[in-house]
């Protein structure tokens, strides 16, 4: 029985790791149901991305409050987490704060104090945040796509971190042998006067109970991250790795149909040639998207990375002016999608199984896509790189070629182009007709 | 008007057997639209007072793709800019300059992948490098001191990063540069881009012009300055809306330094 908590402790991180594990292969798998882009270039110039944006949250202070306080959630997570090594060890081979047995006092001291003071920066702004999802109610937290499920994860991820640093607190004021070294109880000597009086054994009862706690609080919230809009803690790694390094301004060219029309302006090429022996017959590829499966991975990844922060919708034209478009709900969709994809994957042991459902029009609605100015203001916004209006762009090209179903005025406009070379009615042989008027 | 601009062309220039310093691009917009065409000269005025020898394309030029791309329709878009890229090939261009950032963009950025390379500039870069090279001189005139403020077209600033050319040549006018709340990298669209130009806005509760018009009104402004002929039309159709026209003008950079100094 000696050894019952070490076992104990030692299933419940096996089942949370393992747990955790099974989601981020589920996780490889949705993205890698995108299509194969390569994105292999400039290796040197994407690691420096990352390392300033997403790990340098350099895009992040563009607003300084929301910025700041971000970054004080952010270097707790990363620094408090140190912790949980200590944790994990004591828990796994009983040992009780080991890292007093390995560590002068005073180091142990200095690490658990600045624990201890990035506990309560993080709980305090944590509650900032709370404040303005909840009470203040800025605007971007409330718009339409945040009801439900997005407006209540939010809350729980907040709430979570609260709990987390409440219970870190309140374990290391009520480790009797911890305070009595004065060394690195910053904070939770003040939290321990609230529990004076209590008997030794109900205090070792508390702080067991909290140790506890936060840790299996720790290991279910990694698990949660899964199923929440709070993956980006991980994902936003990778994302600014593999985000798109040329102009804003530039769309990408599509090859299959650089093709097409190489071969109709080529004079000496037989459209009705059989393909070179040895080769298969080439699949007609779709142009643009329609469905998850027809966007890039790399635009899937962006999908998952997205915290609904808001940024890119508070900043869109079209939305500001009233308009449907909101690129965060295009992430969202995307990923909603695809998430309903996967399962339909998981439920048919691992085919997918036509459910007569698409991104475009069950999820994004046509006058989302049309509403958009391609201003790049979403991409601009963006604090972790997300690029919402490549997906708006392939949708619009599956629209346009496989559909045709262009709005009526932009059919004009094409029709002008084909015709004069001009989007409106003109001849094109009056183009300089300009330089005597 | 009839007063005649000495307008080459490139198969005037070949003809001679010479080739020009830069060619200009005029596009669409500032070909046909009657707004822009004031652009245009303007810009030529600039062009010819610097003594740059350059050439355009004339009845050659064909619509770049941009708002087809941007439509979707990446079949007419490539096959505009295959044919364009053909025949500025095939005139050896090296460098291009002109005054609309879709243009710009779509030339710049685009035309690369499918064969065409080639130096490509804004009119406000190749202006301000005029104005670097002492080529050209710009004088406030009647446009010293005055408010102007300048709205970021999209294609020229969040798409290329081209946000001090602009603002470098209006305070040579001696003029106060005045800039919205919104501006460089957060500059709210006009609400023309994507295509958007020639359709209707989709139902909301405003139009993006008129909210951006608002925002420069804001300043106190008495000159919009715009780099781009569709920002300029939006801009124009959202000083009317706001009943500013008197009092408020919008203006591309090449017309305030051109008609600053009367040209």
């Amino acid at each position: 029985m000696e050894y019952l908590p070490n076992i104990c402790f030692a299933i419940a991180l096996f089942i949370g790791i393992a747990y955790f594990t099974r989601n981020v292969k589920k996780l490889i798998r949705n993205i890698k149901l995108g299509l194969d882009v390569e994105v292999v270039d400039q290796k040197p110039l994407r690691w420096k991305n990352m390392l300033m944006v997403a790990l340098g949250q350099s895009k992040m202070v563009k607003r300084p409050i929301a910025g700041m306080l971000h970054i004080i959630v952010y270097l707790g997570f990363i620094i408090i987490n140190i912790e949980i090594l200590e944790i994990v060890i004591d828990g796994l081979v009983g040992t009780h704060r080991v890292g007093l047995k390995v560590l002068p006092v005073h180091v142990y001291g200095v690490l658990i104090g600045t624990f201890e003071i990035l506990a309560v920066l993080v709980f305090v702004a944590v509650i900032v945040f709370w404040l303005r999802r909840n009470t203040i109610k800025l605007q971007r937290f409330w718009n339409s796509e945040m009801t439900s499920w997005p407006k209540n994860d939010a809350n729980y991820i907040l709430y979570f971190e609260m709990v987390l640093m409440a219970l870190f607190i309140v374990m290391n004021a009520t480790d009797v042998n911890f305070q009595s070294l004065n060394s690195g109880n910053i904070v939770s000597q003040f939290v321990a006067d609230w529990f004076s009086g209590l008997p030794e054994n109900t205090l070792h009862v508390i702080e067991r109970t909290a140790w506890w706690l936060h840790i299996l609080g720790v290991l279910i919230f990694l698990n949660y991250l899964y199923f929440s809009k709070h993956l980006h803690i991980l994902l936003a790694f990778p994302n600014t790795y593999y985000a798109k390094l040329t102009p804003n301004g530039k769309l990408n060219n599509l090859e299959s149909v650089t093709n097409e029309v190489k071969m109709m302006l080529d004079p000496n090429i037989d459209p009705f040639a059989s393909p070179p022996e040895g080769t298969s017959p080439e699949v007609p590829a779709k142009f643009g998207a329609s469905d998850v499966q027809d966007l890039s991975w790399v635009q899937l990844l962006n999908a998952y990375t997205c915290t609904e922060c808001g940024r890119c919708t508070s900043e869109c034209p079209a939305n500001q002016t009233g308009k449907k478009l909101s690129p965060r709900k295009i992430m969202m969709d995307t990923r909603d999608r695809l998430e309903e994809v996967g399962k339909n994957i998981d439920a048919n042991k691992g085919v997918f199984k036509e459910d007569g459902k698409q991104l475009l029009d069950n999820y994004i609605s046509r006058e989302e896509l049309w509403a958009c100015t391609t201003c790049n203001a979403c991409v601009e916004a963006c604090p972790v790189s997300i690029d919402p209006l490549s997906i708006i762009m392939d949708m619009r090209r599956y629209l346009v070629m496989e559909q045709s179903a262009a709005p009526a005025e932009l059919n004009n406009m094409m029709t002008n182009i084909e015709n004069n070379g001009a989007p409106w009615p003109y001849n094109q042989m009056d183009r300089l007709n300009w330089k005597n008027e | 008007m009839s007063e005649e601009l000495k307008v080459p062309t490139m198969a005037e220039y070949v003809a001679q057997g010479k080739q020009p310093e830069v060619l200009f691009w005029v596009g669409c917009a500032g070909s046909f639209d009657d707004r822009a065409k004031k652009i245009t000269k303007a810009f030529v005025k600039l062009l010819h007072k610097a003594k740059v020898e350059f050439a355009v394309l004339g009845a050659e030029e064909s619509c770049t793709g941009d708002p087809a791309k941007r439509t979707g329709n990446e079949f007419l878009f490539q096959m505009q800019a295959v044919t364009n890229i053909e025949l500025l090939n095939s005139y050896q261009i090296k460098s291009i300059v002109t005054a609309c950032p879709h243009c710009f963009n779509t030339i710049k950025n685009e035309y690369p992948d499918l064969g065409g390379n080639y130096e490509v500039m804004h009119h406000t870069q190749f202006l301000k490098s005029l104005l670097d090279e002492g080529r050209l001189t710009i004088d406030g005139g009647k446009f010293k001191g005055k408010r102007i403020t300048f709205h970021d077209p999209c294609y020229l600033g969040r798409a290329n990063k081209v946000y001090e050319a602009p603002r470098e040549l209006i305070e040579k006018l001696e003029a106060e540069l005045v800039e919205m709340k919104r501006c460089r990298q957060n500059g709210l669209c006009c609400g023309a881009g994507g295509a958007q130009m020639f359709k209707e806005p989709e139902k909301g509760d405003k139009d993006v012009n008129v909210e951006r018009t608002e925002e420069a009104l804001n300043t106190n402004t008495e000159i919009i300055a715009a780099g781009c002929p569709f920002c300029n039309t939006m801009m124009t159709d959202g000083v009317k809306a706001k009943e500013k026209e008197g009092e408020v003008e919008v203006l591309d950079i090449a017309e305030l330094i051109s008609n600053a100094q009367d040209l």
